[in-house]
């Protein structure tokens, strides 16, 4: 009697009969003699345009506004012709002769002749903020030399430009100039991971005291990983709450939880300063209960530890919300089963309710911790100099040294980072198992 | 097994009140005993706390007044995971993150039981309900009878003595349900557990039950077997909620013993038992089963009271044909009969006399 009511022997059937007819060679066709596959292709294509029509203008949107600067912006961290372009001739000496080749006249001859064409041409300073990135200071050495031999230029060149400024004798600087005179390099990631080229060309580190990306890359990883579970150990309850109270109070927290989602970034990090900092409210109150001497007043923010609060209290909302909306879907018969099968209110928990709220939580922490791999404004207010991250790293090399290549660099890292971490989500997880809300 | 007596009863309820606002009772002093191995079934409408009994019996709701005994020992202090009760929910609640091997050895498992134990007796509670070879499929992958099956296995693999069921066979078709239900009397026979079974389809409660108690308003109207339930209500709710249910409103014009005459409003006397009416002149309700009329005075025992009635029309409905006939000014008055070769054909407007053995009409108490 089991077998009257298995549904599976029907669908087994069901399963063979669609692969018969989609296995005979296309061969199907329809009353009128036409293959089958056409005219069910015709019947629809005028359905798929109109919604590729609906969606055209968002593609266009997106296409425009992110796709093409982003990748321009990315492209800039492994192609730079700041030198290659303005310094054609030293170029080509450079591709002639291999590493290690001691600069003959013909060099010096190139690079003279080049930097009096890039000087009448106005092209030094670009040139000289390209070799800048690499050897500091070595901006000023080019523009100073443009304009001398702008002025005009005898041989042998070697003597003459070294007379100018020995500098340019610095085997560093030549170098970097090899380094540059291809356009492709990828010496700006070999930077953003703390590596240098050494004058033989290998791959080293560079001097400790200039290690800071990696730090930073180290740093923004495990405050992000340390916000993610705060964030799930404050939120969870929280969203039990929300899903287990009824409508009306339900609703009155859900705004509670909402009201900093809809108050300006600005706003909340601002109050977190009136609140943490050392004359500020908390330190106040700890002091007035004797909690902490007046000399001991806690140094809260502009650190790691103001990032992690006012960062955690930006990203709860992430996590709450999609692991509110799975749990609201549990039913709660499933922990009453549990019980009834002679689990205590602990053991249902974990084998049986907490297991449920996971799609949730994946969600949750994916989100929260991608956004705060990313966060930039906050750690630059209150985090202070031990509470940067790679992002106020990125921003420093937009808006202050200009070099958008290093930026581009730290960037894709990044992005690569978060790529890597989600594919090894969907390997452990599932991305379908991901419950947004 | 029916035994009423409180020391021997299995489950016993004492003067359970419960309220969930503190305004009103949902549950007004129920006092309840099953005996042990019975199969009691609570029936009622929606409201009508049922279902609220029976979360208490588990231990999901607190009784607000009174005891209720398991064994004899009272547990309204235990809480639901030591009372060993297994139950079978609406929704079956089959744990959606484990294979149907796992949700069967989950209770095992909170028990401490070792791994070949448990593997034994999931086997043994999946072949009962003929399920073994489902046995790694998700429940999201299981027809709903299969969930059905796969739920009541759960909840009888840890052998407890009392199963309670909540409503569980209401998400199934008609066929699938008539067939559930044979196999939870067959399993119920077999092991000789106690179930408790709350529902809301009386047909559901008939079939299944040694006993069915029927909720309204908070408390019993009727504990009894089906037979004496469908065939002897003791008031008018229960009349009407169990069956189809013809009523006519009259006041008492005799009483003596267990015979009454009753005067309808339109002036007929007809015959009919007391039951819940005490006194002449009182105003009452006399029930009668349409199966039981009658409109042939040959079949009528010697003395009844036949009353007028006009055919208003005959359905046609295979085994039965149903008359729906004017009686004492009110033509909702039905009447079956058999559908022999014999029969005879009633025409719409026909007049005919009809009436029943008294035993057979109830008077009961005016809604």
């Amino acid at each position: 009697m089991a077998n009257a009511l298995d549904p599976h022997a029907a669908i087994a059937t069901t399963a063979g009969g669609l692969t018969d007819g989609g296995l005979t060679d296309g061969a199907l066709r329809t009353a009128d003699g036409r293959p089958l596959v056409r005219a069910l292709a015709r019947s629809q294509s005028l359905a798929r345009r109109r919604a590729f029509l609906l969606v055209l203008p968002l593609l266009a949107f997106i296409l425009i506004t992110f796709v093409v600067p982003i990748g321009q912006m990315l492209q800039r961290s492994f192609y730079n012709d700041g030198f290659s372009a303005h310094m054609p001739q030293l170029s080509q000496w450079f591709a002639g002769n291999p590493r290690g080749a001691e600069p003959d006249e013909a060099a010096w001859a190139a690079l003279a002749a080049d930097l009096q064409a890039s000087a009448e041409a106005r092209t030094i300073g670009i040139v000289g903020t390209r070799i800048n990135y690499d050897v500091p200071g070595t901006r000023s050495l080019f523009t100073a030399t443009g304009r001398q031999v702008r002025r005009g230029i005898e041989p042998p060149y070697q003597a003459a430009l070294l007379e100018i400024d020995e500098d340019w004798g610095d085997p560093a600087l030549w170098s970097a100039m090899r380094e540059a005179s291809s356009p492709l390099t990828g010496n700006f990631y070999l930077a953003a991971l703390d590596r240098t080229r050494a004058d033989d060309g290998s791959i080293q580190q560079v001097e400790e005291r200039q290690q800071v990306y990696v730090m930073l890359f180290m740093r923004t990883f495990w405050l992000s990983l340390v916000i993610t579970v705060i964030t799930f150990v404050l939120g969870f309850p929280v969203a039990h709450l929300l899903a287990t109270l009824p409508m009306r109070k339900s609703n009155l927290l859900m705004i509670l939880v909402l009201l900093p989602f809809w108050t300006s970034l600005l706003v909340r990090t601002t109050s977190w300063m009136v609140l943490l900092q050392q004359q500020g409210v908390i330190n106040d109150i700890l002091t007035w209960l004797g909690v902490i001497g007046p000399d001991g007043r806690l140094q809260m923010i502009y650190n790691q530890t103001g990032t992690i609060i006012a960062m955690t209290h930006i990203l709860l909302p992430f996590m709450i919300l999609p692991l509110y909306s799975v749990m609201r879907t549990i039913n709660p018969s499933y922990v009453r089963a549990a019980r009834s099968l002679g689990a205590t209110s602990w053991t249902a928990f974990r084998r049986v309710y907490f297991p449920q709220t996971l799609p949730g939580l994946g969600a949750g922490a994916l989100l929260v911790f991608i956004l705060a791999v990313g966060y930039y404004i906050t750690p630059a207010l209150v985090g202070g100099s031990s509470g940067q991250l790679i992002s106020n790293m990125i921003a420093m090399h937009m808006t202050d040294t200009l070099n958008w290549s290093m930026a581009a660099a730290l960037a894709a890292l990044l992005l690569g980072a978060v790529l890597l971490l989600y594919w090894v989500y969907d390997r452990m997880v599932g991305i379908d198992n991901l419950k947004l809300g | 097994m029916l035994d009423d007596r409180h020391g021997d009863a299995f489950v016993a309820f004492e003067h359970v009140q419960k309220s969930y606002d503190g305004q009103t009772l949902v549950v007004k002093d129920l006092n309840l005993s099953i005996g042990k191995g019975e199969f009691l079934t609570m029936l009622g409408p929606s409201g009508s706390g049922k279902t609220t009994c029976l979360m208490m019996l588990a231990g999901f709701e607190t009784a607000t007044h009174g005891e209720i005994r398991l064994a004899g020992r009272p547990i309204n202090q235990v809480p639901p995971h030591k009372r060993g009760i297994g139950m079978v929910f609406q929704n079956y609640a089959l744990f959606p993150h484990m294979t149907v091997g796992e949700n069967l050895s989950f209770p095992l498992e909170v028990r401490g039981m070792s791994k070949s134990d448990r593997e034994a007796r999931v086997a043994r509670a999946l072949d009962m309900v003929q399920m073994g070879r489902f046995i790694n499929r998700r429940p999201a992958q299981l027809s709903g009878g299969q969930q059905q099956r796969i739920a009541l296995a759960r909840a009888l693999v840890f052998d407890p003595e009392l199963v309670l069921m909540d409503e569980p066979l209401g998400a199934l078709d008609k066929q699938l349900r008539e067939h559930m239900q044979f196999e939870i009397k067959h399993l119920h026979e077999r092991l000789g557990i106690t179930v408790v079974y709350v529902t809301h389809d009386q047909g559901e409660a008939l079939t299944m039950s040694d006993r069915v108690a029927v909720f309204n308003d908070g408390r019993i109207q009727q504990l009894a077997a089906p037979a004496d339930l469908y065939e002897r209500p003791e008031n008018s709710f229960v009349a009407q909620f169990i069956g189809e249910n013809n009523k006519l409103p009259g006041t008492i014009e005799e009483l003596s013993g267990d015979k009454a005459l009753v005067r309808l409003a339109t002036g007929e006397v007809i015959d009919a038992t007391p039951v819940n009416v005490t006194a002449k002149g009182q105003q009452t309700l006399v029930s009668i089963r349409p199966e039981r009329v009658e409109f042939k005075p040959e079949m009528m025992p010697p003395g009844a009271h036949m009353i007028g009635a006009t055919v208003v029309d005959v359905i046609y409905m295979g085994d039965i044909l149903r008359a729906r006939l004017k009686v004492a000014g009110s033509d909702d008055f039905v009447m079956k009969m058999r559908n022999t070769i014999g029969q005879t054909r009633l025409e719409p407007g026909q007049r005919i006399k009809v009436g029943w053995h008294p035993a057979d009409a109830r008077a009961l108490d005016p809604v």
